[in-house]
């Protein structure tokens, strides 16, 4: 299956990823409305590293498991695999008890505190290709067919 | 082929799904003494507390069964196991014939005798959907609840009643709640957020008589001396591996259902997985029960993969918890709490006054265990590099940072992860 993967040497740490991530998963899927006027802002499910004051980033997200961690662990089910290779989180499903977020080796889960849920890469599945692979300037995010454990 | 699964919760899942990647004919089914479809058992405590509805408790899309051709029988309850005849027998005298046999029936709840526990009607366990049902559907005959053992069971259940508004004391042995998975700072931050809260905790101490007329209780007597007035005495000492059935069969049970790197027993065909195994331990190499719920379903998966002919083998059980109490985060994994300080390197990082609590176990170039309290973000990562055995030298001044990321770690390691040219992780 098709999954995101992340070369930092041409990353430069401008965060789009991170703001085209949050802008899509919001309602109105325009950044200034899903920044500035909608009740909740999503949290981006791809995480922007910095080192050194950016002589060093990149951005990571969900890998999509062969074996999920975060699926073995969760507690209500919440987390499941679906047919064409996507590990999706069933929002209304989860607890946020944060046992995706201890099991993940990634780190690619995140805690939406406010709504006590598990916040992870969906793939953008109304997209063909995901937000955060479009929106990065230097294309140091790529969309492609390989495997991960 | 024949599978037969005893058991329906995560580790028989973990195993149906393994037995499907190998063999998508062979017939499964699955005995359950239990009337519920599988479900998420850590969630009884959400249940009781209104969290969440029935409707959520299910562990698995509606057609996972039918999806996987599982026939499912519930409410039967296993007496017995002919591993020569290759039988499974059903109280009510019913067998059934199995190829292959996954022993996957759990634990069950630990009970010690305490004086004037007999008779009494208000004493629970709290393990199963039923009972949730059970202490909702008398909550409003329940005041004030002594709950004994701090554990995830006593916290859980406590956590539950709590949001009934229930008064509540828990009694813990220990000298800290959650005793196998946190140390002292961590016990002590959750302590004081759950007396804070208006939930007794008491340490270094235990019931030795439960106090009242006739069927009524009237408090407790702790080994203090103490006295602790309640209705109600829940009971979470602990659980032991459900392998009673197996007495007299040729299965060996020490503590748990003793199984190899492939979750099967001495007998051949029969496996065993989850919390009623007892399998190796990831860092001492010994046996001994692992009732985590990632672990089971892991074992779970093995079990499957290897009763249907595959090869799989188990790294090793490593514990980890995750449990928030009060809006407080917390997960801990590994060694946290070693017994000999000396041969380990503890680095620790603390804010009590908010919270915060950070607690990194190294021994030699391994990082073996993490205690984490308030800053839980992307607490996986340090379970990659347990797992992994990641030589930590080259990033050791880093683990403690609250940012603690993967642009800590060597670029290989990085490229392995997120590179479309790196192997797997």
């Amino acid at each position: 299956m098709k999954r995101i993967y992340t070369l930092e040497d041409v990353c430069i740490g401008c965060h789009l990823c991170e703001v085209a991530c949050i802008t899509e998963h919001s309602l109105s899927k325009e950044p200034v409305k899903a920044f500035l006027h909608e009740q909740f802002r999503p949290i981006s499910r791809c995480t922007v590293e910095e080192l050194d004051g950016g002589v060093l980033s990149l951005s990571t997200t969900c890998r999509h498991c062969d074996e999920p961690d975060c699926l073995r662990a969760c507690i209500s089910g919440a987390i499941q695999k679906y047919d064409n290779g996507v590990v999706r989180t069933d929002t209304e499903q989860c607890v946020g008890c944060w046992s995706c977020v201890m099991a993940c080796p990634y780190g690619a889960i995140q805690r939406n505190v406010t709504k006590k849920k598990a916040n992870k890469c969906d793939l953008c599945p109304d997209r063909k290709t995901p937000a955060c692979v479009d929106a990065c300037p230097n294309r140091a995010l790529v969309f492609r067919e390989g495997s991960q454990k | 082929m024949n599978y037969v699964i005893i058991g329906n919760s995560v580790a028989a899942v973990g195993a149906i799904r393994g037995i499907r990647t190998i063999d998508p004919q062979g017939n499964i089914s699955v005995i359950s003494r239990e009337r519920h479809v599988a479900y998420g058992r850590p969630l009884i405590s959400y249940l009781l507390g209104g969290l969440v509805t029935e409707k959520r408790m299910a562990y698995l899309p509606e057609d996972f069964y039918e999806k996987n051709r599982v026939n499912l029988l519930l409410k039967s309850e296993v007496v017995g196991v002919n591993t020569d005849k290759k039988q499974v027998k059903l109280a009510g005298g019913d067998t059934v014939p199995y190829d292959r046999l996954l022993i996957a029936t759990g634990g069950d709840p630990f009970v010690p005798p305490i004086a004037g526990m007999a008779g009494k009607d208000k004493v629970f366990t709290f393990t199963t959907w039923d009972d949730a049902n059970k202490l909702k559907g008398i909550s409003h005959d329940i005041g004030r609840v002594v709950v004994i053992g701090g554990g995830l069971i006593g916290l859980k259940a406590a956590e539950g009643l709590h949001l009934l508004g229930k008064q509540i004391s828990i009694v813990e042995l220990a000298d800290r709640i959650l005793s196998t998975a946190f140390d002292r700072p961590a016990g002590r931050i959750v302590a004081k957020k759950m007396k804070a809260n208006g939930i007794d905790v008491i340490t270094e101490d235990t019931v030795v008589q439960i106090e009242g007329e006739g069927a009524e209780i009237s408090g407790v007597t702790l080994k203090s001396g103490d006295f602790i007035p309640c209705d109600t005495v829940i009971v979470a000492i602990g659980v032991r591996p459900a392998a009673g059935f197996l007495k007299g069969s040729k299965v060996e049970v020490n503590r748990g259902i003793v199984v190899d790197d492939r979750m099967e027993t001495r007998v051949p065909g029969v496996f065993a997985a989850g919390d009623v195994a007892e399998a190796r331990d990831f860092f001492s190499g010994q046996k001994n029960p692992m009732p985590i719920w990632p672990d089971a379903y892991i074992q779970g998966d093995i079990a499957g993969v290897v009763m249907a002919g595959g090869e799989k083998s188990y790294s090793g059980g490593v514990a980890m918890n995750s449990l928030e109490l009060f809006k407080v985060p917390t997960i801990s994994m590994g060694i946290s709490n070693p017994l000999d300080p000396k041969d380990f390197e503890i680095l620790t990082y603390q804010d009590l006054e908010n919270s915060q609590y950070r607690k990194i176990v190294v021994k030699g170039k391994l990082l073996v265990g993490t205690v984490l309290v308030g800053n839980v973000e992307r607490a996986g990562i340090f379970a990659g590099l347990i797992r992994e055995k990641i030589d930590i030298s080259p990033f050791r001044g880093s683990l403690l940072a609250p940012d603690f990321g993967v642009i800590h770690l060597p670029r290989e390691i990085r490229n392995a992860l997120f590179a479309p040219y790196g192997k797997v992780a």
